[in-house]
């Protein structure tokens, strides 16, 4: 019984009129957690009742407290007939469960009905009594922190990074279940929302222990997603990377030992086996021997010597997935590869990180992609994972073996997605292939690491775009020169990525967003007719948004694309593709050839004409760009170089493949044959179209710049107003003799109009850049397109902005406001002190450090504080409270971005992720379908709000909808919609306030590396 | 859950459906199309963490023009061609305000609820923009229907007060309604008119004295449609009303009663037949008279004038307050000072200043009456009219 859940119901505001007579309400509220409710009192005639009820209690296993959300429903007692429900509140209340994020939940929440949407507020008081468990085989996972970020969360450090963690849970959909024929809409919306809820917290609990399993403490790039597969099931999967975090401001991250001082010191008051890592010898060693003694083999040997003493640590479950480790190859694989880099022994060493700490990401080989089509009324056993999981296997399998091929071991930035059609569905996985520095991936010292890579890594700033592959074997043919940066390595011509760029990468000019967009009509077909169709589709399709793609590059003048996100959605009678990425120039890659077009009748003197008119354009548009963009890479003459080395010319860094349901795996070889130049031909007018098409697209107006990564290359001082939005667009096609052209012209109206359209609304913010740009289609019918934008709008100042920063150092100040550098400087400043100026052995300081809870002395913890300072609770709230005097709503930012610009996150306080679902009956009387979506996305944004604001926040970070599923029947005069979001809520303060925060007692850290204990072990 | 099927057209412009003077509209061209195939926008949203406010196009919505006619008024402020942008992107983004708006006028009508509520995140002197710009009037309207009876009566009546003024019917009715909401809100409560109505429309300090004259003046009917007062502005009305709120009403001799600044003191009013006295009593009249113009002499250049008008002018002024013991008076009290006073002085070519001396004398002189004992009545009427009258005063 290891924890006790306390409620106190405080008030209500703004309800709605229940009784028409009296214009009043007579409001109580259910509160329900499990199998058990309480009530509060009836609240006569009221439209704002003050319950200011009891606390209720609820004892509860922890690992009910991880799956269930709590529940409260407010309601008009009615003394005749059945009371009404005005509307509910789920609250999840994990980020209760780990003691660094928030302490207590309260505050105003909107009262939420699916039919109604949002009908006044309620005020909520949650807190959790956690007790320790002392059971080694519990099923709950409490402690393990969530992220959705993508990259390290600013105010911690990676201690190992140990790799993919995901889970997949099923269950029956309620809008399926033959109840769902007599029961209202309400109670299915309802049902529907608890379930995914409940799924939720399970997926999360299951991960979390795969967490603990790795002895990791927490998951970071955490994505989940659902998949409405109608009849077959109800689908929440989640990936994610488990990582070994230490906050960067506690003591305990700077002991120079690797992996146990600080498990020790925290186990300890928790009675617990006094010495379960057997191999915590580390910290008598010095320090500077043990980082260099280090090699990931042995490090490996050691991990699993002892794992007798601690959670079992077998390959299976340690290394990989637990869905699809039940093979046993990846145990044999093990053994035998044990003198390999420890990322090879991972049955899929996947990072859904985009961006890494310095040092670790070595070589970048290129984007590698899986689809897979499947018929969902297939399934033996619709009920249980195992299909689904076996689907994911692999495809894993695939990109691993693609990354393989690629000379990597590793896929980075790595993501999974689905869309469904009917029975049919495509599976997607895509990532990098990249080459990572071993050293972080297990139980090593990541000082050491830095140290090392000072030496190693930092003359070599264009590390990361040399081949990982062998010159003479290569999986493609492929176009190699030396780099223009170092002269040394080969790197290719063109580099495709998915993740951002990394922050020492050395870009000339400013970036932008490039968009490939294609459509193709298929058949509507039945089963596994349609599936096969789509799976001869599918390869044609990468092919073109893959040409697309570099086609708009070159345009662009530019040789490099991250970010990149091939989205292919599949509708009844069309298959849609849509790549978004950001475009830019790397110093180190070579300057990219034009575009030349050639015609296939060279005889006819008029289209020659055409022809070279064209030409003309093209080239006039590559110069503007290249001016637009301020791309002026510095001439380099050829013999310098070297001549290119005499291989075939190829365009494709992307290995991809596709399957059918029949399991059948081609290779689809994307280069462009061996033509000696990048040529378009114009045979016909398909290609004549395309041609135009690239130049249709018209660069944002001045001012603006764009892309979908975090940042902008080439932007560096960002202004702290931001304006995050999402925007969504429905068209519907007249269906007469569609055909693939006109289809294509309407998908790119479609998006480049909104595109416009954002333009034109933030106008007011000039100079400006949207970033982390994020479209996704759907085709919700026949002939609705669906595209739904997240983004958010960041000022910057102009006269700075001009200045490109090229030096390394300049660099890393364009990320001043991601604190990034601290990252980087504070540990090894730390390092060096305790080094230098304390001659005391590490392991005395560790003995030390044992009996104080503190193994930094005095002097050195506040160097602590000045530089990372973590604030208590009581100043949070002070922060968070409202600017202005008048009025009692604080204002909470959103952003798809991990950081705030020109604010530091000082706290994550846990993970949001909600789901919704919204219905109506009466269509017309809310505004029709627009006035309907867009009251419902305001309402979520204003329940991300409430609860971020609950948890004593004042900010989500790498928000994110994950899904808006749209459905209407205006005839009926109806519609529905289902939206999930996600996000890291934070505390940040302003970076000109930082100064009064600063005056934080060192106490608060001891206590809060304390508290960690529980989740490293 | 919800099968497919044929749609009708409601969907290219929501608000139609809810709003009765938009016409019915095409959606608009977007972009060029290829032939053969088209492609109409089925639903287009725009929502922002943070509220986007176009104040431009907050005043055409608020002056009510329709999505159409508001597009076509942007176009011609020429902002196509200062942002590039195409008719489609005006379109969609004027649609988008106009459901922004629509769906913050509820939480309008309530403004602290504006405040409180958490769908909209806006900044707070963006909130307090769109209060204010809510809750403004036009000058034509108000005077069309200042001490009017704020009922459905007048609402009809709405339909020619749109035809005259020239303002659209939907800004009348918002204005009407406004006002209508105000009075209902602060009717029947207690403490200062000005401040109950700031509490509870978050207005400003101007803005709420503007309101509290027109409550005031509807509570009261005071006529104020005729010819003769045609050339009074609103703002010598709210003049008046401030002065007559502050000095004639309960409120200015008890501060707990409800209704206090709205009503005048039915007691003061009756006792205001006492000041009969001085036209009714002979020799008072001419000693104030004489008291008044031994004064003035040589002081005003309309002295004969004054002179001669005195004694119609002081049994004006006096029947005046007489009066006012009947509702029916007390509504034609603005009729009545500008054919008693205003008028004849207008006629007779006084200056203001001279209007200024004269009742500055007038009021102070009866204070040597000696037969006369109402001196502290007098003092409440005289003050004010004495305030009024100046600024009522004018061409």
């Amino acid at each position: 019984m290891p924890g006790k859940l306390k409620v106190k119901i405080v008030a209500g505001r703004h309800l709605p009129v229940m009784d028409r007579a009296s214009d009043l309400t007579d409001a109580f509220v259910e509160v329900k957690f499990g199998n058990t409710t309480f009530k509060t009192d009836v609240y006569l005639k009221s439209l704002n009742p003050q319950w200011n009820s009891e606390w209720f209690k609820f004892e509860v296993d922890d690992e009910d407290l991880q799956d269930e959300p709590l529940q409260i429903t407010v309601l008009d007692h009615d003394t005749y007939s059945a009371n009404d429900a005005i509307g509910k509140v789920y609250i999840d209340i994990d980020p209760l469960l780990y003691s660094e994020a928030a302490t207590v939940i309260s505050g105003w929440f909107p009262i939420y009905d699916t039919i109604h949407g949002i009908r006044g507020e309620i005020n909520v008081v949650v807190k959790v009594d956690l007790f320790n468990d002392l059971n080694r085989f519990r099923q709950s996972s409490c402690g393990v922190k969530f992220f959705c970020t993508t990259s390290i969360p600013k105010c911690y450090r990676a201690v190992i990074i140990h790799g993919f963690v995901e889970e997949l849970v099923v269950n029956e959909d309620p809008e399926y279940q033959w109840i769902d024929r007599i029961r209202t809409p309400r109670a299915s919306n309802e049902a529907r929302q608890r379930l995914i809820s409940l799924m939720s917290g399970e997926l999360q609990r299951k991960i979390g222990l795969k967490v603990l399993e790795m002895r990791g403490n927490a998951v970071v790039g955490y994505l989940q997603c659902f998949d409405l597969e109608g009849e077959s099931g109800l689908v929440v999967r989640a990936i994610g990377t488990a990582c070994t975090l230490d906050k960067l401001s506690s003591p305990a991250a700077f002991l120079p030992a690797c992996n146990s001082p600080s498990k020790e010191m925290k186990e300890i008051p928790f009675n617990e086996d006094p010495n379960p890592n057997t191999h915590s010898s580390g910290p008598s060693t010095p320090l500077k021997n043990q980082t260099y003694s280090f090699s990931p083999s042995k490090s490996y040997s050691r991990q699993s010597s002892s794992s007798d003493t601690d959670l079992s640590l077998t390959p299976k479950t340690g290394m990989g997935s637990g869905s699809a480790g039940k093979e046993g190859g990846p145990f044999k694989a093990l053994l035998r590869q044990q003198t390999q880099s420890a990322l090879e022994q991972r049955e899929f060493p996947f990072f859904t990180l985009t961006a890494f700490p310095p040092g670790f990401l070595v070589h970048v080989g290129g984007v590698v992609s899986a689809r897979s089509v499947k018929l969902l009324d297939r399934i033996h056993n619709p009920d249980e994972p195992e299909t689904r999981d076996a689907w994911w296997a692999e495809i894993r399998q695939e990109i691993k073996s693609h990354a393989k091929a690629l000379g990597c071991h590793a896929v980075v930035g790595y993501s999974e997605s689905t869309s469904i059609c009917e029975e049919v569905c495509i599976l997607s996985a895509s990532g990098t292939a990249a080459v990572l520095n071993p050293r972080f991936l297990q139980d090593g010292t990541v000082e050491g690491c830095l140290e090392q890579r000072l030496e190693e890594n930092l003359p070599t700033r264009c590390g990361f775009c040399h081949i990982p592959y062998d010159e003479l074997n290569m999986p493609f043919p492929a176009h190699l020169t030396y780099c223009y940066n170092c002269r040394k390595q080969k790197v290719p011509d063109v580099l495709f990525t998915t993740i951002d760029l990394p922050t020492d990468a050395t870009v000339i000019g400013k970036g932008c967003l490039i968009q490939a967009r294609l459509c193709r009509l298929k058949k509507k077909a039945q089963a596994e007719a349609n599936a096969t169709a789509i799976s001869n589709l599918l390869p044609f399709m990468e092919y073109e948004v893959h040409t697309q793609l570099m086609n708009k590059l070159k345009l662009k003048g530019m040789n490099a694309l991250f970010g990149l996100r091939i989205q292919i959605t599949v509708g009844e009678n069309m298959l849609m593709g849509l790549a978004s990425a950001t475009g830019v120039y790397l110093a180190a890659l070579p300057t990219p050839g034009g575009i030349q077009i050639a015609g296939k009748t060279p005889n006819d003197g008029s289209y020659e004409q055409h022809i070279s008119h064209m030409q003309k354009k093209i080239n006039d548009t590559i110069a503007k760009n290249k001016e637009l963009y301020e791309i002026s890479p510095p001439e380099i003459s050829e013999e310098i170089i070297g001549s290119p080395i005499p291989e075939p010319r190829q365009r494709s860094r992307l290995l991809r493949s596709q399957s059918e349901s029949s399991d059948e795996v081609t290779e689809l070889d994307l280069s462009h044959g061996k033509k000696d130049a990048f040529v378009l031909e114009i045979d016909d007018t398909d290609a004549m179209e395309d041609v135009h098409s690239l130049l249709t697209d018209v660069p944002p107006p001045s001012g603006f710049y764009s892309c979908n990564t975090e940042i902008m290359p080439g932007i560096n001082n960002w202004t702290s107003e931001i304006q995050m939005f999402t925007s969504v667009r429905v068209i519907r096609l007249s269906s007469l003799n569609l055909t693939n052209q006109a289809l294509n012209k309407n998908f790119n109206d479609l998006c480049e109009n909104l595109l416009k359209s954002l333009y034109f609304k933030l106008r007011s913010m000039i100079p400006c850049c949207l970033c982390h740009v994020n479209f996704t289609v759907s085709l919700p019918e026949d002939e609705l397109i669906q595209v739904t934008v997240t983004a958010v709008a960041i000022t910057f100042d102009k006269n700075q902005a001009l200045q490109t920063t090229k030096t390394h150092v300049e660099k890393s100040l364009q990320r001043a406001s991601t604190d990034n550098e601290e990252l980087l400087q504070f540990p090894l400043e730390l390092c060096s002190d305790s080094l230098s100026s304390h001659p005391l052995p590490p392991a005395k300081e560790h003995l030390e450090s044992a009996s104080s809870n503190s193994g930094i002395p005095a002097a050195q913890r506040a160097v602590t504080v000045e530089k990372a300072s973590p604030v208590g609770d009581g100043n949070f709230r002070n922060r968070s409270a409202p600017p202005c005097a008048n009025s009692t709503v604080g204002v909470v930012k959103m952003t798809p971005l991990s950081f705030i610009p020109g604010a530091k996150i000082t706290k994550y306080l846990g993970i949001i992720n909600m789901f919704f679902i919204r219905e109506t009956t009466s269509l017309r009387e809310e505004g029709g379908v627009s006035g309907f979506l867009h009251a419902f996305i305001a309402e979520v944004f204003a329940m991300v709000r409430a609860h971020v604001a609950a948890l004593g926040g004042n900010a989500v970070v790498s928000y994110i909808m994950k899904q808006c599923v749209f459905m209407e029947n205006p005839n009926k005069n109806q519609a529905q919609c289902l939206i999930n979001v996600s996000g890291d809520a934070v505390v940040f303060v302003r970076e000109s306030d930082l100064e009064v925060v600063s005056t934080q007692q060192p106490t608060a850290n001891c206590q809060s590396s304390c508290t960690e204990g529980e989740v490293t072990t | 859950m919800l099968g497919p099927g044929a749609r009708s057209g409601i969907s290219a412009l929501p608000e139609v459906a809810w709003r009765r003077h938009a016409r019915p509209q095409q959606c608009p061209a977007r972009g060029a199309r290829a032939p053969g195939v088209a492609m109409t926008s089925e639903l287009d949203i725009f929502v922002g963490n943070t509220t986007l406010i176009d104040e431009d196009v907050y005043r055409l919505w608020l002056d009510g023009y329709s999505v159409t006619d508001a597009v076509a008024l942007r176009v011609r402020s020429g902002i196509l061609e200062q942002t590039g942008a195409t008719a489609a992107v005006l379109q969609s983004d004027t649609m988008d305000h106009y459901r922004t708006f629509h769906m913050l006028e509820r939480l309008l009508h309530a403004p602290p609820k504006l405040l409180h509520q958490l769908i909209f995140q806006i900044p707070p002197s963006r909130q307090a923009l769109l209060i204010e710009r809510y809750y403004a009037f036009d000058e034509a309207f108000v005077r069309e229907v200042l001490g009017k009876k704020l009922s459905k009566g007048t609402k009809k009546d709405l339909d020619d007060i749109s035809t005259k003024t020239g303002i659209t019917l939907k800004s009348c009715r918002r204005q009407f309604d406004n006002f209508k909401r105000v009075f209902k809100v602060v009717e029947e409560m207690r403490g200062s008119l000005v401040d109950n109505i700031q509490q509870h429309f978050l207005l400003s300090d101007r803005l709420a004295r503007d309101y509290a004259a027109i409550v005031f003046f509807a509570n009261n009917r005071f006529e104020t449609g005729k010819k003769k007062l045609q050339y009074l502005s609103f703002g010598d009305f709210a003049f008046c009303a401030e002065l007559m709120i502050q000095n004639w009403t309960l409120g200015a001799v008890d501060s707990q009663m409800d209704d206090m600044d709205m009503d005048l003191d039915k007691e003061f009013l009756q006792d205001l037949k006492e000041l009969k006295v001085l036209v009714a009593d002979k020799d008072l009249l001419d000693l104030h008279k004489s008291l008044v113009c031994t004064a003035l002499r040589g002081k005003l250049g309309v002295f004969s004038e004054m002179e001669a008008n005195f004694k119609n002018l002081s049994r004006g002024l006096v029947n005046v307050a007489a009066k006012l013991t009947h509702n029916k008076d007390v509504r034609d009290l603005f009729v009545d000072l500008v054919e008693k006073f205003v008028e004849p002085c207008r006629s007779d070519h006084w200056p203001l200043s001279d209007v200024r001396f004269f009742l500055n004398q007038y009021s102070a002189s009866v204070h040597s009456l000696d037969g006369f004992r109402h001196q502290t009545l007098w003092d409440r009427y005289m003050g004010t009219l004495h305030g009024c009258l100046l600024r009522l005063y004018h061409d």
